[in-house]
């Protein structure tokens, strides 16, 4: 069972469901991603979505682009956000870590060294935002083979026939992305997402997260209702952005901790 | 022989192309795809797109044979395909037309576009005006300010022209924004790309709608030399003109085909926009894999260029393909010998050029000096040059 197949199952148990926390390697500053990241486990973080910078974020609002463009001053590439990984890994063999990015970055390096070097870090799961599972099916089965979980999105657009495609090819668990466009955009539609969340699960028993649009504990704690896990993206960079190395990790704890508390409020 | 045909139903050149988008993106182009099939052959859309070429545009362009240019260089005669007598001004019409004309069968009520030196946004302003759909063009900041004519232009044809302040706030840029716009308002509007590349079915739709031009280019050569060129010659940033002129002639032996990329200030400088000619690695960029300009991460670096419109890290996919099949050749062209063809073109045949259609005729007069003067050289004059008078002024340090 995979690290992230077995919190699933272990929160299932207890009841609860999963707070996924998104940052962005090397934002502020390569040298704030390690802590930051023992950070948010500290306080309350199930799983790290861990961002790879790109020059090029098609898929990301203002927000995540910023994070971007902040981590690409200091020239943060993968292979550096593979070293951070392993980093975190030499103190916590716990806390699944999933990389979310673009396809550039992992065609740069070869797609067969970076699920090597993944391995070796103690990468859990990779979302590819650009890679539909019909153009990526040799990266795939490297990671498949190397038993890191592929994880991909469905889309308030995505027909059922597409879901079950993807469903085929996806472990560990499905990102559901709550609204149509960018992420951070406007709020998400609660009715509309429980509705497409119950359809997606007659397709599949993974585990499904949601995305995109959680902007406040309130949100949060709605979407927990829906979902196996919550995903914050847009939000926690927010944070990251208004503060300064002082305050850092005591303003995104604080954050983690709304959170956390609106999220276990609901009984699984 | 083998019939060209290419991409396959995936929208794969070989290697290239493809569909490599968020999934929030996938639905909406598999419209377009069906939809595109749907009408791609059907001859009532093809009449209204020909009546449109032919009474909005001013289709055919004529050929016009270069002879005080040919002479001046001396070696193979120089022929022009005249695209910039176009209305607009340039070969970007032909596609916003086919485009809207589907965007209006789909029932969307808003059309948005990317914009480089604002050919491509001023083209579907006009189509948009034309067809009464609101209309929004993205233009990186930089961009924004080398061609104001085109803002203001796009501006009096009813769009709203949006500056894109994120990355090297250029065309990748506005391209980036042009796609999160389309994500975020999917269900009421048609994305209208500029060039032949973004995700499929776009590098073979843009292709198809511009093909004309070398439909066309083929009957003019037969009736005014009785024979096809030697070579054709276009410049290739995104490379829809290039594209438009070559398709037709891809099966016709013994026609070279060369695309000319923007140089820069010279492929060792590293400031350029020639990802082809510099044999930059492959890569995938706006939905599809080509070859990029990139660094050792993988992250897109800044391209630089004279021309705007040819300021561009990628290349469409089919280019990619027909440079690796050894069909077609890619060559750069510096700044300063656009700018020497530019001014080579108005003083010699009155035609202001341009500055993208320069870099092909610096090279057409590379070329020519190389054959003989019964040679033929059928150079693309993609666009013309009045929207690039201040940048010229300003290189000569003259205010207007």
């Amino acid at each position: 069972m995979s690290r992230i197949q077995s919190v699933f199952a272990e929160l299932k148990a207890q009841g609860k469901k999963a707070l996924i926390p998104y940052i962005t390697a090397g934002d502020p500053n390569p040298d704030q991603t390690v802590p930051l990241m023992h950070a948010l486990v500290a306080s309350g973080a199930d799983m790290i979505e861990l961002g790879v910078p790109f020059s090029d974020p098609m898929a990301d609002g203002p927000v995540i682009q910023r994070a971007s463009e902040r981590a690409l001053v200091h020239k943060m590439g993968l292979r550096k956000v593979l070293e951070m990984v392993k980093t975190f890994r030499a103190t916590n063999q716990t806390t699944p870590i999933i990389l979310m990015g673009y396809a550039n970055p992992i065609e740069a390096m070869g797609s067969e060294q970076f699920v090597t070097l993944a391995q070796a870090s103690g990468v859990d799961g990779v979302l590819t935002v650009d890679y539909r599972p019909e153009e990526c099916e040799t990266f795939n089965g490297q990671l498949a083979k190397a038993e890191i979980d592929s994880i991909f999105l469905l889309s308030p657009t995505t027909e059922p026939s597409r879901t079950e495609l993807i469903v085929k090819q996806a472990t560990g668990f499905l990102y559901y992305v709550s609204l149509k466009g960018v992420t951070g955009a406007a709020n998400l539609d609660i009715v509309e997402v429980k509705k497409r969340v119950a359809e997606i699960r007659n397709q599949t028993s993974l585990p499904i997260g949601v995305g995109f649009g959680v902007k406040d504990a309130a949100t949060a704690r709605d979407v927990a209702t829906i979902a196996d896990a919550v995903v914050v993206g847009s939000r926690m960079v927010l944070a990251v952005e208004s503060s300064d190395a002082n305050n850092l990790i005591s303003n995104v704890q604080a954050l983690m901790t709304e959170l956390r508390t609106a999220i276990d409020s609901v009984n699984a | 022989m083998k019939v060209y045909d290419m991409p396959d139903e995936r929208g794969h050149f070989g290697p290239f192309g493809g569909v490599f988008v968020a999934e929030t993106l996938v639905e909406a182009l598999e419209e377009l795809r069906l939809m595109y099939e749907k009408y791609r052959h059907d001859p009532e859309f093809l009449a209204e797109f020909a009546y449109d070429l032919k009474h909005f545009v001013g289709r055919p362009s004529p050929i016009y044979h270069a002879k005080r240019l040919s002479e001046k260089v001396g070696g193979a005669q120089i022929y022009l395909k005249r695209e910039d007598l176009n209305h607009t001004g340039a070969h970007k019409i032909n596609n916003t037309i086919g485009q809207a004309l589907l965007a209006k069968r789909m029932g969307k009520p808003r059309v948005i576009a990317e914009t480089g030196a604002g050919q491509h946004g001023v083209a579907t302003a006009t189509i948009a005006a034309r067809l009464g759909l609101e209309c929004v063009v993205y233009m990186g900041a930089e961009d924004v300010k080398r061609q104001a004519p085109n803002v203001f232009r796009m501006k009096l044809l009813g769009a709203t022209v949006v500056p894109v302040e994120s990355g090297s706030k250029t065309l990748k840029d506005a391209l980036n924004e042009a796609m999160r716009d389309w994500v975020t308002n999917i269900s009421n509007t048609f994305y209208i790309i500029g060039t032949v590349a973004g995700p499929h079915p776009y590098p073979m739709m843009v292709r198809d709608f511009q093909a004309v031009i070398g439909i066309e280019a083929k009957e003019q050569m037969q009736e005014m030399i009785g024979r096809q060129p030697d070579a054709v010659v276009a410049c290739v940033g995104g490379g829809s003109n290039a594209m438009g002129i070559f398709y037709p002639y891809i099966d016709v032996e013994g026609v070279r085909l060369i695309g000319v990329e923007a140089g820069g200030h010279g492929l060792h400088t590293g400031q350029h926009a020639a990802p082809l000619t510099a044999n930059s690695p492959i890569g995938v960029l706006h939905g599809n894999r080509t070859y990029l300009m990139q660094d050792e991460d993988g992250n897109i670096i800044e391209t630089h260029s004279i021309s705007a419109g040819l300021d561009y890290p990628g290349v469409g996919p089919e280019h990619a393909w027909l440079k690796d099949i050894k069909r077609a050749e890619y060559v750069a062209i510096t700044d300063d010998e656009a700018m020497a063809a530019f001014h080579n073109l108005c003083r010699t045949e009155g035609i202001i050029p341009a500055m993208e259609t320069s870099h092909a005729l610096a090279h057409a007069e590379k070329l020519a000096k190389t054959m003989s003067p019964d040679q033929v050289i059928l150079v693309n004059l993609s666009g013309r040059g009045d929207k690039d008078i201040n940048t010229v002024a300003r290189l000569a340090n003259i205010t207007l």
